[in-house]
């Protein structure tokens, strides 16, 4: 019996970003592993709740662990290294959601104005996402 | 993917995908189901932040009850714990031969890791200590 690979998208744009899903779900699994593993090593144990713990691995930002128990939040936990950290997180994971969002729904709609539209808020939603999240993670 | 949408609920239920079917239908409604969590969460921090507007404050303790917590942590397990499944087997075809072994492989990394903080998020909602 032999096997071919699962159906891929033709089209270089298209393909493009099916090759994106699938890599930057990859990296989104090893950075989510990678701020679990330093959340403990920062002492995240004795200092974070388990929802804490979640809503570091999500996004590693210290305001969004302010409720927890860390006493000294710039010892590991704020510094350049995670704000660089959580920028490259949230463009890799509001491209990957937007885009999945896009393909949700141009399975449904069909027109081409509709599709249009569709993209272009979207784009916009995307374009705003990272501002404000670029915005959060500076000001934290 | 078909050209025709007109399938109706009776038909798709008859089309017993099997694994391959639920785990399609399942990581589109986790996947949404995060762009949902990720959407409300930070449209109501804003408004909360800013102008502590009641109907946000009621949104973030929506959101920040256990058993909201229960549902983002399933869609966030699945949609990964799935996804990565999807991404080794279109990165290595080979893997393709098995694919019904990898479905239940992942069944049985997802229960342990989904049911023991489930089971702490239970025991502190309901006995908060």
């Amino acid at each position: 019996m032999s096997i071919s690979p699962r159906a891929r998208p033709t089209g270089s744009w298209e393909h493009l970003l099916w090759t994106f899903t699938r890599l930057s779900g990859l990296a989104l699994l090893l950075f989510g592993a990678f701020s679990l593993a330093m959340g403990f090593v920062f002492g995240g144990r004795t200092q974070l709740d388990l929802p804490g713990f979640m809503r570091w691995m999500f996004f590693p930002n210290p305001n969004h662990v302010v409720n927890s128990d860390i006493p000294d939040v710039t010892a590991g936990w704020s510094n350049a290294f995670w704000q660089i950290y959580s920028m490259l997180m949230i463009a890799l994971a509001s491209a990957h959601a937007m885009n999945g969002v896009r393909m949700v729904l141009e399975d449904y709609l069909k027109r081409p104005l509709a599709v249009a539209v569709l993209r272009m808020l979207i784009g916009g939603l995307w374009i705003a996402a990272l501002i404000v999240a670029v915005y959060v993670i500076l000001a934290s | 993917m078909p050209a025709s949408r007109g399938v109706s609920v009776l038909q798709a239920l008859r089309y017993r995908g099997r694994q391959g079917m639920f785990a399609w239908t399942l990581h589109r409604l986790t996947g949404l189901g995060i762009v949902l969590f990720v959407g409300t969460h930070v449209v109501a921090a804003f408004f909360l932040q800013q102008f502590g507007d009641p109907l946000a404050t009621a949104l973030t303790a929506f959101y920040e009850s256990w058993f909201t917590q229960i549902f983002v942590y399933f869609c966030v397990l699945y949609h990964a714990l799935n996804g990565g499944r999807l991404a080794l087997m279109d990165l290595f075809p080979g893997l393709l031969r098995y694919q019904h072994e990898l479905v239940w492989l992942q069944w049985a990394v997802f229960a342990p890791a989904f049911l023991v903080p489930v089971f702490f998020l239970i025991r502190s909602g309901l006995f908060p200590s």
